[in-house]
């Protein structure tokens, strides 16, 4: 069962990285590029029948930094 | 002063933080990642710089979970003495033994200099050697040493005095300039920069050597 995690920063923790991606898309002369914000996507391939909470906790343990970062679990 | 060394799949500063030690009179054991338990009366953790893991998911993320790293968390704990120093400070971070978390440098780019520190507290073992803001050099090389931390974290760090240098010239976007910070018993230390990279004419400056023999002098007559 394929499970995805998404990990972002938390709006209002810059993100250099997404601002450099920004600033690269308007000097190809993309225009109108207000924000870029870059994450991760992670792939779980589980046991069928992981339940939405065991994932949970892999995000909060590992997967993501919740200090900084904030996770969405999509379930298939 | 017993101190232990952590060494992780990519460690490359362990070698010189035990020197350092070394040099200040401390009996200094290598500890591998895998091993779970410290040698006995151990009185002081160093968990060392590189690129643990290559940095793989974040950087220290997955030496914070290691074998070892539920003892280093139990030494803490326990009021065990611990330095982490540029990846060991990610790694303290990732472990919740210090708070905030280090973020790609504002700039982008990997920054390796000496540069200029205050150092903002001298109530610590750590820093008991140094006068409050004293000015002192000690290398950086690092790619994520953005320190972040939110504001009500910042507010209790700067009311409990736990900021141990910030940065006369902010190299990497770190909130409030912050280069070390102390945990609430004030016996785990985190810093970017690296102190063991300052103990040796050598190496170009000596600044480091103050920290270390404070230590030492700290820890034995404890």
């Amino acid at each position: 069962m394929k499970v995805r995690v998404d990990v972002m920063l938390k709006n209002g923790v810059l993100d250099p990285q997404g601002e450099a991606v920004r600033h690269a898309l308007g000097s190809l002369g993309f225009e109108g590029v207000e924000g870029v914000r870059q994450g991760k996507v992670i792939e779980l391939d589980v046991a069928e029948g992981t339940d939405e909470a065991t994932i949970k906790e892999m995000c909060e343990k590992l997967l993501a930094n919740t200090v900084i970062e904030s996770y969405a679990i999509h379930m298939s | 002063m017993k101190a232990a060394v952590i060494v992780f799949p990519g460690s490359n500063c362990d070698r010189d933080m035990a020197v350092a030690f070394e040099r200040a009179g401390a009996d200094v054991a290598m500890v591998w990642h895998k091993d779970t338990s410290f040698p006995s009366d151990v009185d002081i953790v160093g968990v060392p710089g590189g690129f643990s893991f290559g940095d793989y998911l974040r950087c220290g993320a997955i030496a914070a979970k290691s074998p070892i790293s539920s003892s280093l968390k139990a030494h803490a704990e326990r009021g065990g003495y611990v330095l982490g120093v540029c990846n060991g400070f990610q790694v303290l971070t990732e472990t919740g033994l210090l708070p905030g978390a280090l973020m790609r440098n504002a700039n982008l780019k990997f920054i390796c200099k000496p540069v200029d520190l205050t150092v903002a507290t001298a109530a610590s073992d750590f820093t008991s050697g140094y006068t409050k803001g004293d000015v002192i050099s000690v290398p950086v090389a690092h790619h994520d040493g953005n320190y972040n931390v939110d504001d009500e974290t910042l507010s209790r760090l700067r009311g409990e005095d736990r900021i141990a240098f910030t940065y006369v010239d902010n190299p990497n976007g770190s909130t409030a300039d912050i280069a070390g910070v102390l945990s609430d018993n004030r016996r785990v230390l985190g810093m970017m920069p690296h102190p063991e990279r300052a103990v040796d004419d050598n190496h170009g400056g000596t600044d480091g050597v103050a920290m270390f023999r404070s230590l030492a002098d700290g820890l034995v007559s404890a």
